[in-house]
């Protein structure tokens, strides 16, 4: 706690904020573990492990059941959880933050509830070309099963949505909800949200924003962006796996049917029926994840001891900073050009498929990934197969985007060497 | 030298394969083709065949957009099924995915796959060597698509 307390009065200092993660000292194949794949998954600070080891240590116990000491604590610390999320998205009321297991089990969750609940046959779900897997096949199965239209708006060559596309989706009137990214885990991109929102709320559609990497990156405030959803997970946020939140809008939440049944979601059960717990708690069947959920609060109140504006500034300058690197080297494209990004870069290097390129980064230590990201159809919007990535953190320093760009120039002369043939 | 480590698995023959393959290209008229995809990592090949009249393969040829450990792997592949029946392609399959799994074979046919062994040390490239066989077998069973994620 100390070690956070002296980090808030200082500037930020990225050597350390390095030596609370304790996984970033070792070294992989004798080489200095360059861990650039924090959009994927991020590492843990030493106040979350600590967190919840102590919590299975000293303070564990069921949670909103328990008539004694240990559940009464426990339940405590779970609830306190909720509060620090409401305030890290500023939201209107603790009761519109719903934990679910990831931010999947969150779209899914809306696309269930909202979607089965509220929307009608004949209405519409407008999602961009640039989503996550997570929110394109759970509107799939929603248009499958309830016979709901999915409309694809379109991105713009750069990589941005096409607001224009957009507007032509909404035009009829008959969408019900609007589900785009935040911040793309593929190009970087931060969508205009709050622009979204009102284009979308004045069509008479609700929108749901994928906040995964964008709460990683920055400030959210749900209010000012006048979101009806907004979802990610703990993972990303230097916390642990397991825990991923929605914020819904109250009056939403509340007409929205339940999500799964069970324990700890009911008012009252018999044999004949059920009624339903208030909001959030009728949305959270069954024990949830206490130990993971204490977790995400210590990782939350880690960012904040930080600052998340000095975690802007510091992932803007690296951001730049490898822009500047990477467009240095003539074989590698930068994919995606978007005015307003953030610290994800995916990449092509001629000649070298991006498998390729990240084993031999990996056989330098440098840890990216390599793939489509789950994101197959933008992929075919870009006319790529795969490309590879590399994602920043706070714990990010200069050097190590000189050392990925520098591996980078090495990997390009391999492949143009020995491919001539 | 940097990528002295790496030899093992980027032998001068893979890379050599993967960057001007013998066997890539379309193959019209073909009697039996299929589709191989790794929905993990985005790659995705088609293998088509050719029967002689004892229906051994007579040729077999691929396309594919591929990393050089698949592209190379596919091309290998094509040059050691040449003349054989579906039985013993189905062994030489199962063999393959040994070799890559183990680095060893006591499989004398397996000698001109060899250089994919060092595949072995690379778990999450495992998928990029076998996917073309996945393809085939999945060719001479009738089926016209397969996958690395299933069997």
């Amino acid at each position: 706690m100390n070690q956070i307390l002296s980090l808030h009065a200082k500037n930020f200092d990225v050597e350390a904020i390095r030596t609370n993660f304790p996984i970033l000292s070792q070294t992989i194949r004798g080489k200095r573990f360059v861990f650039l794949d924090s959009a994927a998954s991020a590492q843990k600070p030493n106040a979350v492990i600590d967190a919840m080891a102590n919590t299975m240590r000293t303070q564990y116990a069921n949670v909103h059941r328990g008539l004694h000491w240990m559940s009464e604590r426990t339940t405590d610390a779970y609830e306190a959880v909720r509060d620090k999320v409401a305030s890290l998205l500023n939201a209107g009321s603790r009761d519109e933050i719903v934990f679910t297991r990831n931010a999947t089990e969150a779209f899914n969750l809306v696309a269930h509830s909202f979607g089965r609940g509220v929307l009608k046959p004949g209405q519409a779900v407008v999602i961009s070309q640039m989503e996550h897997h997570a929110n394109l096949v759970p509107w799939q199965m929603l248009r499958d099963a309830h016979g709901i239209e999915l409309r694809i708006a379109a991105i713009t060559d750069a990589g941005e949505l096409d607001m224009s596309a957009l507007a032509r989706t909404l035009e009829d009137g008959r969408v019900g909800l609007v589900s785009v990214t935040h911040m793309s885990n593929v190009l970087g991109t931060c969508n205009p949200v709050a622009r979204v929102a009102a284009m979308a709320h004045a069509a008479g559609a609700r929108v749901l924003f994928d906040g995964s990497q964008a709460t990683v990156h920055r400030a959210i405030d749900v209010q000012a962006i006048d979101a009806d959803f907004y979802v990610f997970t703990g993972h990303k946020l230097y916390g642990p796996t397991g825990i991923g939140v929605l914020y819904g809008r109250r009056e939403l939440l509340e007409m929205m049917p339940p999500f799964m049944g069970g324990g700890d979601m009911i008012g009252t059960v018999s044999f004949e029926r059920s009624t339903w717990a208030e909001v959030p708690h009728k949305f959270e069947a069954g024990t949830p994840a206490i130990v993971e959920a204490i977790g995400l609060g210590a990782a939350i109140d880690y960012v904040n001891a930080i600052g998340m504006d000095k975690i802007e500034a510091h992932e803007a300058a690296l951001t730049e900073h490898a822009l500047v690197r990477l467009s240095q080297i003539p074989a590698l494209r930068i994919i995606g050009s978007a005015q307003d990004r953030g610290g994800v870069i995916s990449f092509t290097l001629t000649g070298a498929h991006a498998h390729d390129v990240a084993t031999l980064l990996d056989r330098n230590g440098i840890a990216v990934r390599a793939g489509n990201h789950c994101a197959e159809p933008l992929m075919r919007r870009l006319g790529l197969d795969s490309t590879a990535r590399a994602s920043f953190g706070i714990y990010t320093t200069h050097d190590e985007i000189d050392v990925l760009a520098q591996t980078l120039e090495k990997i390009s002369g391999f492949f143009a060497k020995t491919g001539a043939a | 030298m940097m990528f002295d480590d790496v030899r093992d698995l980027y032998q001068t023959i893979i890379l050599e394969r993967s960057r001007n393959p013998r066997h890539m290209h379309s193959m019209d008229p073909f009697d039996a083709a299929a589709d191989g995809d790794n929905p993990l990592c985005g790659d995705r090949l088609t293998v088509r065949l050719r029967y002689d009249a004892e229906h051994r393969i007579a040729e077999a040829a691929f396309e594919a957009r591929g990393c050089a450990i698949s592209m190379a792997s596919a091309d290998l592949m094509a040059d050691v099924v040449q003349g054989r029946s579906a039985d013993e392609v189905r062994r030489l399959a199962d063999a393959f995915g040994k070799l890559v799994r183990t680095g060893a074979t006591e499989d004398g046919a397996m000698d001109p796959l060899l250089p994919l062994a060092g595949v072995c040390e690379y778990p999450s490239r495992i998928k990029c060597a076998t996917l073309p066989w996945v393809a085939l077998t999945a060719a001479l069973a009738g089926r016209q698509e397969a996958s690395s994620e299933q069997r």
